[in-house]
């Protein structure tokens, strides 16, 4: 096998005249956790369900930990986790119930079954939850259910389907050290995203947007490469400047930050502070300064998506 | 081994969840209950007690006992009096009674005269005494309420002088089977069990895979080992046992209640039952993949649902239908189940005799299946 557990290239797939996903080439390596950044919409859910063997492609070539699909699919679902993006076990079924059901689903004999159910309570942190009906639980500990579920069969291979966007941030926290004890363990994962922070803790990431592939590299390589300069103006007359600045052409887009001004000038121009100085106003006492670029910075250049 | 595992896996954890949806339970048994209930008494097809009025001429001693021995059989009975008979017709147009009985002036020597009391038999052709002795005017839209009222044309008028009927052979001689009293019930009971179950088995099934899909279950499932043919089968295997339940509710309680007796072999009953579940089960997959949502799998129940009942033969006779209805009849499983249920309950008939009614149960069930299997298919991508 390759070292590749998703190889996919000029992956397309339409819904009528939508073009759900275009063109999209990916490799994902083994044991890394890689992450699919883009807004709601962008094809990111589209993009899974082709990788899962769910969807059928209009055209080109995928092939997932060796497998061919669709061809292969049903080969490939035992080897596979999927984690949907709404909770999607049964609301009237007990923690334990549900994940017996799963057990039983993928064949587990019944001492391993309760074992591995018993193992992953205990990693979850459901103990105290095993007998409660899963739709009474928070919005967390669906959560925890639904990777436990996702992961109960020991899959070499785990799609996530924005998992984290019904969770506070403490719990999202707790979930990626969960999601980096299973890539230690080997364990290869997809995961999509809105979230920046997120992202930026992905090994590799692909931006996405109307299902084309913007970029894809390390969260450090995209914010190297990316194609623009990102000054932060403090003035006075933020909301006025930032109307004026975003007319420039030369100006990708200016977000404000409190007191500040985030503004993303194009690479073509060699010197940003001297050309943002220039326009007029700019006052003197403004203060002006190159910054490091966020991986939002990435996400609103390669996307173009100044929707101001 | 993995197909059964995983078959198994589904059925438990649809029994979960049938014991935990109370409503659910609850209307598997009450269904049934009610609808017998109610069926069972209120479907009566031997009329019985239509208000009429009375229009009397004659004013005689004889005609009110005349009126007394017709209200003895109680076909009818008089609830209103009237002078003449353009206001019994009144009546009869505002619904107070369904027919009226006109009494001419000279009744009495009508009766005298008439055939079925005279000494002698007179020749047909003699005008003055083959006259009837008086005229109902019924009101005939109800074909039902016509029959009866029809049914006293002949009535035998010999209380009416005591003397002695004037009986005259019948041209055939009747020989009721099965059903020797005319009770309607025990024609409804069975046939009950097919309209109920067409009801339960098609709904509960239709809502039960449906569920999964709004609830976004599906969504998980499909992304497992489960292929679509194993959660179908693993769904309603519980559903066959709360058919199975729902027959021995109806007709326990109908021999209990109605006296309807069960001559056939229980294991010919058990089999008809059987293959009516499949097929009404399998009728419910097909109708999930259409559904997006229980609401409308419910709705496309109820369309299945009435011409079962209407057409099946459970109301009316299939023979009665015209040409086109009978087709559309023989496509519903209600039809072919109505004739076996009725079959091995009331006739002790072996169903293996009713080579068409059970081999078109079993195509159904298959060919609902397969449709339901490659439809389940498309439905994911």
């Amino acid at each position: 096998m390759s070292q590749y557990v998703i190889n996919a290239s000029n992956l397309s797939r339409n819904f009528g005249d939508l073009k759900a996903i275009q063109n999209l080439d990916l490799k994902v390596e083994k044991g890394r956790i890689y992450g699919f950044l883009g807004p709601n919409g962008c094809g990111k859910t589209t993009a899974i369900r082709l990788l899962t063997g769910l969807l059928k492609p209009s055209s080109g070539a995928v092939q997932v930990l060796g497998f061919n699909l669709p061809e292969e699919a049903e080969k490939l679902r035992l080897l596979i986790g999927y984690m949907t993006q709404k909770f999607s076990l049964y609301a009237d079924l007990t923690v334990k119930e549900n994940l017996r059901f799963i057990a039983k689903i993928y064949c587990l004999s019944r001492r391993s079954q309760e074992k591995r159910i018993d193992e992953l309570l205990h990693t979850y942190g459901l103990q105290q939850q095993k007998n409660q009906l899963a739709g009474s639980m928070s919005g967390g500990q669906k959560q925890r259910l639904g990777l436990s579920a996702a992961v109960l069969h020991k899959p070499e291979l785990l799609f996530l389907d924005e998992p984290t966007s019904a969770v506070d941030p403490e719990n999202r926290r707790d979930f990626w050290e969960q999601l980096f004890d299973l890539s230690e363990q080997g364990t290869s994962i997809l995961v999509s995203t809105h979230y920046m922070d997120e992202a930026e803790r992905c090994h590799k990431l692909a931006i996405l947007e109307n299902g084309i592939k913007r970029a894809d590299g390390t969260p450090e390589e995209l914010m190297q490469q990316m194609g623009a300069h990102v000054v932060e103006v403090s003035s006075l007359n933020l909301r006025q400047l930032k109307r004026q600045l975003v007319n420039l052409p030369d100006v990708i887009t200016a977000s404000q930050l409190g007191a500040r001004l985030r503004v993303l000038v194009k690479k073509s121009i060699p010197d940003p502070l001297a050309f943002l100085s220039s326009q007029s106003g700019i006052e003197i006492e403004d203060t002006l300064s190159l910054v490091r670029p966020s991986l939002e910075d990435v996400f609103v250049t390669c996307t173009g998506a100044g929707r101001q | 081994m993995n197909i059964l595992i995983r078959i198994y896996a589904i059925f438990s954890k649809e029994l979960i969840q049938l014991k935990r949806d109370r409503m659910m339970f609850g209307m598997v048994v009450v269904i049934p209950l009610i609808q017998l209930m109610l069926f069972g008494f209120a479907i009566n097809t031997n009329v019985r007690h239509i208000p009429v009025g009375v229009v009397d001429y004659s004013q005689t001693g004889l005609s009110r006992v005349l009126i007394q021995t017709i209200s003895a059989t109680q076909v009818v009975k008089f609830t209103e009096q009237y002078t003449t008979v353009q206001q019994a017709e009144a009546a009869i147009a505002s619904a107070q009674i369904r027919a009226v009985l006109v009494i001419p002036k000279d009744v009495s020597q009508r009766v005298v005269r008439h055939r079925s009391i005279g000494s002698g038999s007179p020749a047909s052709s003699d005008e003055e005494t083959s006259r009837p002795i008086a005229q109902w005017v019924v009101d005939g839209s109800d074909t039902m309420i016509s029959a009866a009222v029809k049914s006293l044309r002949n009535m035998p008028l010999a209380e009416l002088l005591s003397k002695p009927v004037n009986r005259s052979t019948p041209t055939f001689e009747v020989t009721l089977l099965y059903n020797p009293e005319q009770r309607t019930a025990v024609n409804v009971v069975p046939g009950l069990v097919a309209i109920i179950l067409t009801m339960t088995m098609i709904m509960f099934t239709s809502a039960a895979i449906v569920r999964e899909s709004e609830r976004g279950n599906l969504e998980m499932l499909i992304t497992t080992p489960v292929r679509p043919l194993e959660l179908m089968i693993g769904k309603i295997i519980p559903y066959i046992f709360i058919g199975a339940l729902q027959v021995v509710i109806i007709l326990g309680l109908g021999k209990a209640v109605f006296n309807v007796p069960i001559n056939g072999s229980l294991w010919q009953l058990a089999a008809a039952t059987l293959l009516f579940i499949t097929a009404s089960l399998s009728l419910g997959l097909v109708i999930s993949t259409i559904a997006s949502n229980q609401l409308q799998a419910m709705q496309m129940t109820l369309f299945v649902l009435l011409p079962s009942i209407l057409l099946s033969g459970f109301m009316f006779p299939y023979e009665g239908m015209p040409e086109v209805a009978q087709y559309i009849a023989e496509a519903l499983p209600a039809t072919h189940f109505m004739r076996l249920i009725r079959g091995v309950v009331l006739r002790d008939v072996q169903i293996i005799h009713m080579t068409f009614d059970v081999y078109w149960l079993i195509l159904f069930t298959f060919a609902g299946l397969t449709v339901a299997s490659l439809r389940f298919k498309k439905s994911l991508d």
